[in-house]
């Protein structure tokens, strides 16, 4: 993790924003899940939906939708 | 032992690797990302009515089926779909060892033509580990839809990998690909597929590798100098033919001072096959941005935080209404013409000269469980799930779980439980398997344990005949078939409820930890064929229903006469079992006989209600059963209540797996303590729901 604050995640994206990754802050059998779904370095990501409670977003990942929770997006870094 | 990884591997492995095969019959391996239409592929191939739905995860285990081509034999395996060689849940494991160790001719990598940069990856993947690859560039009918327009020559050209574009469920493209097949299967290829070149720095470090594997007659150099850079040891676990093995793999990873299982490196090969993949989707593919967001503006709704819930609700008790109005009417024409057919049975066997206990046995006690099982359980069945599957098809479940994510999360499970909870409706031994869809261990057992509170094919026909025969008591059909669909939708939901609560209690006592990852894909929406679906769906179930029926039914229905007609003293065995059970069952609010009905219905679920009644026949002042209309003066004339009703209805929703599903997570836990958690937990809280309600019914009333 860096210890930089002002680095925007994910999860702070808003909807229908369309972000840059710069750098995938997971680990072990995560990072690899998201790494195969295409979440590497400099891979454009849309964020379509927030589902009920907040705690699911859809992402427009490599021309898929997929939904990821917060913790996860979380260790997404943006550009 | 616990859920061990190695446990359930090692019988995963077991599973595809033992293909038993001649010298003329050539392997064909069907991979490719998950719900991508695999199954439809290998369906159409082997004519074999292998399962589809639209959503990731869906087959878990490896298909087998074999078709003939050209005078020649093939033996198709389908692979359960995977991101990703590098990933690892217990159903992406099976592809991953299979693709990279096992004996096949070719491989078929089938894509999604609507989402061809993801597809790619598992692409570059496998062909730096074998050149006997096809592209099966599927659903190019759902492509053309979305305005897709793909240059196929440019592609194959660049990829040197031969692509045919299908349709599998039109039968589109799938002699081309027969064809394709035929080619690389029989030949030796010389040609390299186009594998990824990766930057300078890796580069550099897999061509100071290569000379020694090629010293080493290793059979795949390149790939396995990458995998020594990017991956844990043990990805050379399996010692094949050249393959590099994991001592060797150590001893050269010393020699030349490699630092396995190097993540940095591993997400350089990522980010450069996905910036290959997006390279080759920019120059190749043309997309209409505007028809991709039809899925979105559908989903806005569907799976919106307002509406999400209350549409599944809505959508599941329609369901079943539509499930117990339609079966009204089949079910009475089938129970008129089995219990019709009785006497006349009794009469032949008569005149035949047959003893009594023998006509007996076979006209009451088998024939009678056969026809009960039969004109119950399979019109609500054979109507209940191809509307079931016409949701899966269209790619509503794994809506559901997105909706019904943030309830699992709080209950420390996960949310794709929801998919094998689903599965669990069909047949809980089936929910378990599907479980291998959750990587954490932790969850999947949680998952496994809990199915059984879903009820399945075997309870739900129960369930529905009890409601309808307490809760349809007006003269208004509409009302008659929308008060049991509301009452089993509340019940289902008590179900998930319970599901809920012992996820969240295991998680905090025998299972502790936190809730693990989680990803889903919400897959695009695809007209469901419905022609098809209720074709193969209803086959299926009846096929299903009609095999447990005699398989189980019948043997259960003559141990049943067996046992109320052998009188020990003044009462039969059966007497004596109920009278013993009379007690306990009492505190519940049920009675010796419905407890004991449960208790034969272990082997399957089906037979409770036919035992139960054929125990009251064999000691009550009713001796006939003629049609189903009979059920309520049955269990009226028995003593039932209000209270019975709601009881054994719940019990049936609670209480303890039938055998098929113990074994069933046996096998995939490995472990009998865990099979014994799964038997007792639900038993323990059935008695103490039943306990408690009866309790409540017995103070007030």
């Amino acid at each position: 993790m860096t210890g930089d604050i002002s680095m925007k995640v994910l999860t702070d994206a808003n909807i229908g924003e369309v972000v840059k990754v710069g750098k995938n802050d997971a680990r072990d059998s995560l990072k690899e899940r998201l790494l195969a779904l295409g979440l590497t370095n400099g891979a454009n990501v849309e964020v379509l939906r927030k589902g009920p409670k907040n705690n699911l977003t859809v992402y427009r990942i490599r021309g898929a939708m997929i939904a990821l929770r917060n913790e996860e997006s979380g260790l997404i870094e943006i550009l | 032992m616990g859920l061990t990884a190695q446990s359930t591997k090692l019988e995963s492995m077991n599973d595809v690797f033992n293909i038993s095969r001649t010298d003329a019959q050539k392997v064909i391996a069907l991979a490719g990302n998950p719900n991508t239409g695999k199954s439809t592929v290998f369906n159409y191939l082997t004519g074999l009515n292998q399962h589809t739905g639209n959503w990731p995860g869906k087959t878990v285990v490896s298909a087998r089926g074999e078709y003939k081509y050209n005078e020649k034999e093939y033996i198709i395996v389908d692979l359960p779909g995977s991101y990703s060689l590098f990933t690892a849940s217990k159903d992406e494991e099976v592809s991953r060892d299979f693709i990279c160790y096992g004996d096949y001719d070719a491989i078929v990598v089938v894509l999604d033509a609507t989402c061809l940069e993801r597809n790619l990856n598992l692409v570059f993947q496998i062909s730096e580990i074998t050149n006997k690859i096809i592209l099966c560039v599927n659903l190019i009918d759902e492509a053309k839809k979305k305005n897709i327009v793909l240059d196929k020559e440019g592609l194959e050209n660049e990829l040197n990998i031969p692509i045919i574009l299908t349709s599998a469920r039109k039968g589109i493209g799938m002699n081309e690909l027969k064809k394709a097949i035929e080619k690389v299967a029989s030949s030796n290829i010389e040609d390299k597929p186009y594998t990824v070149r990766y930057d300078d720095k890796i580069e550099k470090r897999v061509s100071e590798i290569i000379p020694y594997l090629e010293e080493m007659n290793i059979s795949n150099p390149r790939w396995s100098a990458l995998r020594m850079l990017d991956s844990p040891i043990d990805v050379f676990s399996y010692k094949k033919n050249n393959n590099l093995s994991m001592d060797q793999a150590k001893y050269l990873a010393d020699k030349l001072k490699i630092e396995p299982d190097n993540q940095v490196i591993r997400e350089k090969i990522s980010e450069q096959n996905y910036n290959y993949a997006n390279y080759l989707k920019q120059k190749y593919v043309i997309e209409d941005y505007a028809k991709l967001n039809r899925d979105k503006k559908i989903d806005d709704i569907v799976t919106s935080k307002i509406f999400g819930i209350p549409i599944m609700l809505l959508l599941l008790s329609l369901i079943l209404w539509i499930t117990i109005q339609g079966a009204n009417v089949p079910s009475q024409i089938l129970s008129n013409l089995f219990f019709g057919f009785q006497p006349k049975l009794a009469g032949w066997l008569i005149k035949l000269g047959a003893p009594d206990f023998v006509i007996g046995i076979i006209v009451d006690g088998v024939y009678g469980t056969l026809a009960w099982v039969v004109s119950v359980m399979l019109p609500p069945m054979a109507i209940f799930f191809p509307l079931f599957s016409l949701f899966e098809d269209l790619g509503y479940l794994p809506r559901v779980a997105f909706n019904l994510d943030h309830l699992f999360k709080k209950a420390c499970a996960h949310g794709k439980q929801c998919l094998s909870m689903c599965m669990g409706l069909g047949c809980n031994a089936a929910g378990v398997i599907g479980c291998r869809i959750i990587d954490s261990p932790r969850e999947r057992l949680i998952a496994i344990i809990t199915n059984n509170f879903i009820p399945c094919n075997g309870r739900f026909p129960t369930i529905i005949a009890i409601a309808s025969a307490f809760f349809a008591v007006t003269s208004s059909s509409f009302v008659n078939s929308a008060v049991p669909a509301l009452f089993i939708t509340l019940l289902i939901v008590l179900g998930v409820f319970i599901t809920l609560a012992v996820s969240y209690l295991l998680s905090k006592t025998l299972l502790k930890g936190i809730p693990s990852t989680f990803t889903l894909e919400l897959p695009p929406y695809r007209v469901p064929q419905i022609g098809r679906l209720i074709y193969t769906s209803i086959i299926d179930r009846t096929i299903f229903v009609l095999s447990r029926a005699v398989v189980i039914a019948a043997p259960a229905g003559a141990i049943t006469w067996l046992i109320s007609n052998i009188y020990i003293g003044d009462l039969s065995i059966l007497a004596h079992i109920s009278n013993f059970l009379e007690p306990a069952a009492y505190l519940i609010g049920l009675d010796g006989f419905i407890l004991m009905a449960f208790i034969v219905g272990i082997p399957a679920n089906e037979i409770v209600i036919p035992v139960l009644l054929m125990a009251y026949l064999s000691t009550g002042t009713l001796t006939d059963f003629e049609s189903i209309g009979h059920l309520r003066t049955i269990l009226m004339s028995n003593g039932w209540t209000p209270l019975t009703a709601l009881n054994t209805m719940l019990f049936s929703l609670l209480h303890w797996p039938c055998s098929t599903t113990l074994l069933t997570i046996k096998k995939e836990t490995g472990s009998i303590k865990w099979t014994a958690a799964a038997f007792f937990i639900p038993t323990a809280i059935a008695f103490a729901v039943c306990f408690i309600t009866a309790s409540i019914y017995r103070i007030i009333f």
